[in-house]
């Protein structure tokens, strides 16, 4: 027998990538959000801190593209060194919720039994609770902070990750290569962890991105209310506090940040988006 | 053997007092319509079904019971003892890994073989069930082979730990006929190469009469007929027996209507209290609704469930 399979030729993901502008914005938007997260001085013209008494909220202009806050500070470099702290919430506020949860949901969704019965009971407890409540409570009893914040959101949101691995395991279980992999006499952790979680990920993955957005989100609005990052650090919520009293007469000093709140929670939206159509399993 | 579901604690008695044996290299077929008893009987041979269901009786396999068995005892025989094959060749296999990482797999699970004796080891069971290019087609993942193609690999994985008992759950439904004439030659061929049992389930009377030594015909989750293969389908004592025969289409002329047992099989939750047949049977008299027919011997080798059995001449004409 020769050699000659037909094996069809199937465009590759980078090839299915790049022609989905939606994905490819997102993407952009995100890389560049990480650059600047990563290296704001390089990209900040001044120094975030450096107050100038000779130019107090000034209006933006071509020395100050965003402005100047109330103690002459240039609003833009204020707003990009603020990266370095959103982009750390939309990785530290996930990424313990997105690891537990999957790991719980997946075993939870495997043996259910009595496990899934308590999960469920939890599940209830918390969805039926107003998130952001939920949050604000922990923070104030762990008192105000970043790392109090990521413990807050952690706490509580590995249940939303648990609940959709849950579901997605329980799903995948119906496929006969679950059975097949139990009737071969794989082991449990084997079964759950190299053929069911990653089959099971995908609409984790796409939640993970969203959620990324809504963290941003909840950081911001957890340091607007003094109970996330503490002034004098850049933090998109703290600096839209900071301009809250002068709204009618400097209003730059609430949008500009508000903007980049925009824009990098567009950027996980149209990433997430994409992805969830680039890994359908297709044909 | 007995299973029973539950659903909303209703007791749903899918399988009762289903009992055969299959010694080694012998073929044993499994046949009835759908809903009758004939993959539970199988997933609760190997394990699947107590973890969905409620099983009692006794698995007898070498001696040791596999029914009350611990499931890390039980793991030491699923795929090293007993192997099984499923239905549906597109979802019996992960989509996400290599075939040859699934062959591995097994294994893994079963044998001390190094990583490079593991991957010669898969080359090996893909040349045995006839996949051309073995090597190459290792890293080739599921959505890449063919139906057929995929079924091959799962007979390879199923094999790879040279189990002594395969069970077969439809292993040619979902194929198409060419396809699936292979596909059974290849399970015969290897079955008996291995020294291997198979319990082969299928609805296909045709498949039985070819590969078959022997058969048990299941009727709402009952075993109403079995014995050698001849013997049943030449002379089936089991009026539904002669029905499953009669519905097999076989020279007739053209634009015959077909044949089928009037009547639909009864739901599991409202089973009549004497045989489950009866109301479906042309041979039934008084006693078949009032008790249940035990299965018994009639001739040698030959059990039936029935008050009334037809008799040989009866058996010939049908």
């Amino acid at each position: 027998m020769s050699d000659a399979i037909f094996t069809p030729t199937q465009p590759t993901f980078m090839q299915r990538a790049l022609r989905k502008p939606g994905f490819v914005a997102g993407l952009l938007i995100i890389g560049f959000s990480i650059m600047l997260a990563v290296f704001p001085g390089v990209f900040a013209p001044y120094d975030p801190n450096a107050i100038d008494y000779l130019a107090l909220r000034q209006p933006p202009s071509w020395a100050h593209p965003f402005g100047t806050d109330l103690l002459g500070r240039d609003s833009l470099s204020r707003v990009i060194w603020a990266y370095q702290v959103n982009m750390q919430m939309a990785v530290f506020g996930t990424v313990f919720a997105l690891v537990t949860g999957v790991i719980i949901g997946a075993l939870v969704g495997y043996y259910r039994g009595i496990a899934d019965l308590i999960f469920g009971r939890i599940v209830d407890a918390v969805i039926t609770f107003p998130f952001l409540v939920l949050v604000i409570a922990v923070v104030a009893v762990l008192g105000p902070g970043l790392v109090n914040m990521y413990i807050a959101i952690s706490v509580v949101y590995w249940v939303y990750y648990a609940r959709l691995m849950r579901g997605e395991v329980i799903a995948q279980m119906g496929n006969d290569y679950a059975a097949a992999g139990i009737v071969m006499g794989y082991s449990d952790r084997r079964i759950i962890f190299r053929h069911l979680l990653p089959n099971a990920i995908t609409p984790v993955i796409v939640y993970w991105m969203t959620d990324m957005a809504l963290v941003i989100l909840l950081g911001s609005s957890l340091g607007y209310l003094g109970l996330g990052a503490q002034p004098p650090q850049s933090e998109w919520g703290v600096l839209i506090a900071e301009g809250r009293n002068f709204i009618s007469t400097a209003w730059w000093l609430s949008l500009m940040p508000g903007i980049a709140i925009v824009v990098t929670g567009l950027g996980f939206s149209l990433l997430g988006d994409g992805l969830a159509d680039l890994l359908r399993p297709r044909g | 053997m007995c299973t029973t579901f539950h659903r909303t604690g209703q007791a749903l008695p899918a399988l009762r007092d289903v009992s055969f044996s299959v010694s080694q290299g012998e073929v044993l077929g499994l046949v009835g319509e759908s809903g009758s008893g004939k993959s539970v009987t199988l997933r609760s041979i190997i394990g699947l079904a107590r973890r969905y269901g409620n099983v009692t009786g006794q698995v007898r396999w070498q001696g040791r019971d596999l029914v009350g068995m611990p499931d890390r005892a039980l793991r030491q025989i699923q795929g090293r003892e007993i192997a099984m094959i499923f239905q549906e060749p597109m979802t019996s296999l992960n989509p996400l890994l290599t075939v040859g990482l699934q062959l591995e797999e097994t294994l893994h699970a079963h044998t001390d073989l190094s990583k490079v004796a593991r991957r010669d080891r898969a080359i090996e069971m893909l040349n045995l069930v006839g996949i051309p290019s073995a090597k190459q087609r290792l890293k080739d993942y599921p959505h890449q082979f063919s139906g057929g193609m995929r079924q091959r690999v799962m007979i390879a994985i199923a094999l790879a730990a040279t189990p002594k008992l395969l069970l077969a759950d439809e292993p040619t439904t979902a194929l198409d006929v060419t396809i699936q004439a292979q596909i059974l030659d290849l399970i015969l061929q290897l079955a008996q190469d291995m020294d291997m049992g198979v319990v082969l389930v299928t609805h296909d009377l045709g498949v039985v009469a070819q590969t078959c030594d022997n058969v048990a015909v299941m009727y709402a989750g009952r075993i109403v007929e079995q014995g050698p293969v001849r013997g049943v389908l030449k002379h089936p004592r089991h009026p539904y027996t002669v029905g499953l025969m009669r519905s097999v289409p076989e020279n007739l002329p053209p634009r015959t209507s077909l044949y089928s047992v009037p009547g639909v099989p009864p739901s599991l939750d409202a089973l009549p209290r004497g045989c489950a047949f009866a109301p479906r049977c042309a041979a039934c008299v008084a006693s078949c609704e009032q008790d249940r027919p035990p299965l018994s011997l009639i001739t040698e080798g030959r059990q039936v469930a029935c008050f009334n059995p037809v008799t040989n001449e009866q058996g010939n004409a049908a």
